[in-house]
């Protein structure tokens, strides 16, 4: 059963590999190729500069209002609370589709669409809700005595946040960084509608590649967001041992 | 008064990207161009639409049966697997999810594609004489849903199976009960919460699913999110789109409020977040 949820995703990097022309099973020779074509060739580089910039750019954005939004959630005390929390968290909840034609309807208006801003302010509503999950997670688990116990040694609010409330939630918000910028380097859905022809993300390119196509190119492509995932992944689980208490269990 | 100041920017973001975006589009669904229901109408009369909800429901419930049956067993393994194991088998799961869902869906696309790998292999043993067709059927859709969805199955079952005491069971059989009637009368109840709030889960994230029925199914398998993205981009029918949206929208909240009765949100998200 495990086998089935890794094997068939791990098919495409022979194949990615391949000296044929077309897609072919086994590949009749080894090349690099596809990844030459997806590295120097011009729409590809495009879409991986823009992918990057977007990416970058939303996951700064998500995670600064993200952090600070979870400050409020946990550290605030006022009526409606848990009501805003899950108002926080509930653009995980409708579907992208939805997301994705209500922002283009927005955009089309005021011509947003085909713009690197338009995106990352589309894919920072993706990223947002996943950022309040992990750092507010981080931040119930915390130990307010130890800012206290600094608080008590003289040091004031934006030492005290500097120093020892900042340092200890590091592994929760580099990891919730590292979450928004892979939900924005992946996201097709919402990019179909609002990459125009000017903002066109990798996963948009890949689409419309495969579409026309099945080129072992988009294999290369598909690699290539499969290890930027793993390194992500990996970084996160470092992180996670790193963090708080060290268990995850 | 802090709090409100540090939740300002991240409220405004959603309020002008998301909240207000989405309510301009419910307006539309009834709006466009001047009041009606004419797109909800039109939507739940035609045979064409009928039809097409009819294929989203079946395949949501197709794919949440699947992916329990799939599921169950792999999670209970998980929740009680040595810790060592438990973390490599996690790491199955997990990680798939990790990986983006066009990517996932390509791979079944080379693995089933006319020319693609079991095809290949097929008519390479002799099994078959010529290629069989998966891509652009119904059975391609499952496929590549069923194996895209299961670790969202997986994980809400194993959260609520690793608190399962095991002596319970041990209990139940040394009082008697079968492996059977032990499953059925103390294992299944305990478990529910977990397949409710699994299943539930998978159900509606079935239910708006785009990129892989646009991938491997075919034009006579349209699902309900397809519709909505035609219209918009080739139909140019706003309107009729924002209708169809709203039903969607509106399916989708009311089952998350009957999941979030029965069993709480957390529980939902609960094995996912991590």
């Amino acid at each position: 059963m495990l086998f089935f949820l890794v094997a068939p995703i791990s098919i495409i990097v022979p194949v990615s590999f391949s000296s044929s022309q077309f897609l072919q099973f086994p590949p009749p020779g080894f090349s690099l190729q596809w990844y030459r074509e997806i590295f120097t060739g011009p729409n590809w580089t495009d879409s991986i500069i823009t992918s990057v910039q977007v990416g970058v750019l939303t996951s700064l954005l998500a995670t600064t209002l993200g952090v600070l939004a979870s400050f409020g959630i946990v550290r605030g005390d006022f009526r409606g609370k848990q009501a805003l929390y899950t108002f926080l968290l509930s653009p995980m909840i409708v579907p992208t589709i939805i997301l994705a034609i209500s922002i283009y309807f927005l955009y089309a208006r005021m011509r947003l669409v085909g713009s690197l801003l338009g995106l990352t302010l589309a894919h920072t509503v993706l990223a947002l809700p996943l950022v309040v999950v992990i750092v507010s997670a981080a931040l119930r688990g915390f130990d307010v005595t130890l800012e206290r116990a600094a608080r008590s040694l003289g040091a004031n609010e934006w030492t005290t946040f500097f120093h020892v409330t900042f340092p200890l939630l590091r592994p929760a918000i580099v990891s919730a960084a590292f979450f928004a910028f892979l939900t924005s380097f992946d996201e097709l859905i919402i990019a179909l509608f609002i990459s125009g022809t000017s903002a066109v993300t990798l996963p948009k390119r890949m689409w419309d590649g495969i579409r026309l196509e099945i080129s072992p190119a988009i294999s290369a492509v598909s690699v290539l967001l499969i290890a930027i995932a793993v390194v992500a992944f990996v970084a996160i689980g470092i992180l996670q041992r790193k963090g708080a208490g060290g268990s995850d269990d | 008064m802090q709090s409100v100041l540090v939740l300002a920017p991240a409220l405004v973001l959603l309020t002008l990207l998301y909240l207000l975006p989405l309510a301009q589009m419910l307006l539309r669904s009834i709006l466009d161009p001047e009041f009606t229901l004419e797109h909800y109408q039109h939507f739940f009369t035609e045979a064409v639409y009928l039809r097409v909800l009819g294929v989203t429901f079946r395949m949501a419930l197709a794919v949440t049966v699947l992916t329990l049956l799939l599921g169950f067993p792999v999670a209970y393994v998980l929740s009680t697997a040595r810790p060592r194991w438990r973390n490599i088998m996690l790491l199955a799961v997990i990680l798939p999810f990790w990986i983006s869902i066009l990517v996932r869906t390509y791979a079944w696309m080379v693995l089933l594609g006319r020319s693609g790998v079991v095809n290949e292999t097929l008519l390479r043993l002799g099994l078959v004489t010529e290629p069989i067709k998966v891509i652009n059927t119904q059975a391609g859709v499952l496929i590549g849903m069923t194996h895209i969805l299961l670790p969202y199955m997986i994980l809400p079952l194993y959260s609520v199976m690793r608190g399962i005491d095991p002596r319970l069971m041990q209990a139940a059989s040394s009082l008697g009960a079968g492996t059977w009637s032990a499953l059925r009368h103390v294992y299944l109840p305990l478990a529910m919460p977990g397949i409710v709030a699994g299943s539930i889960l998978v159900f509606i994230i079935s239910l708006g699913f785009y990129i892989t029925p646009a991938l491997l199914g075919g034009p006579r398998d349209q699902m309900v999110a397809m519709v909505i993205a035609g219209q918009v981009q080739t139909l140019l029918n706003w309107g009729f789109a924002a209708a169809i949206s709203a039903v969607l929208l509106g399916t989708t909240l009311v089952l998350f409020a009957v999941c979030n009765r029965l069993v709480g949100l957390d529980q939902m998200f609960g094995g996912i977040s991590r």
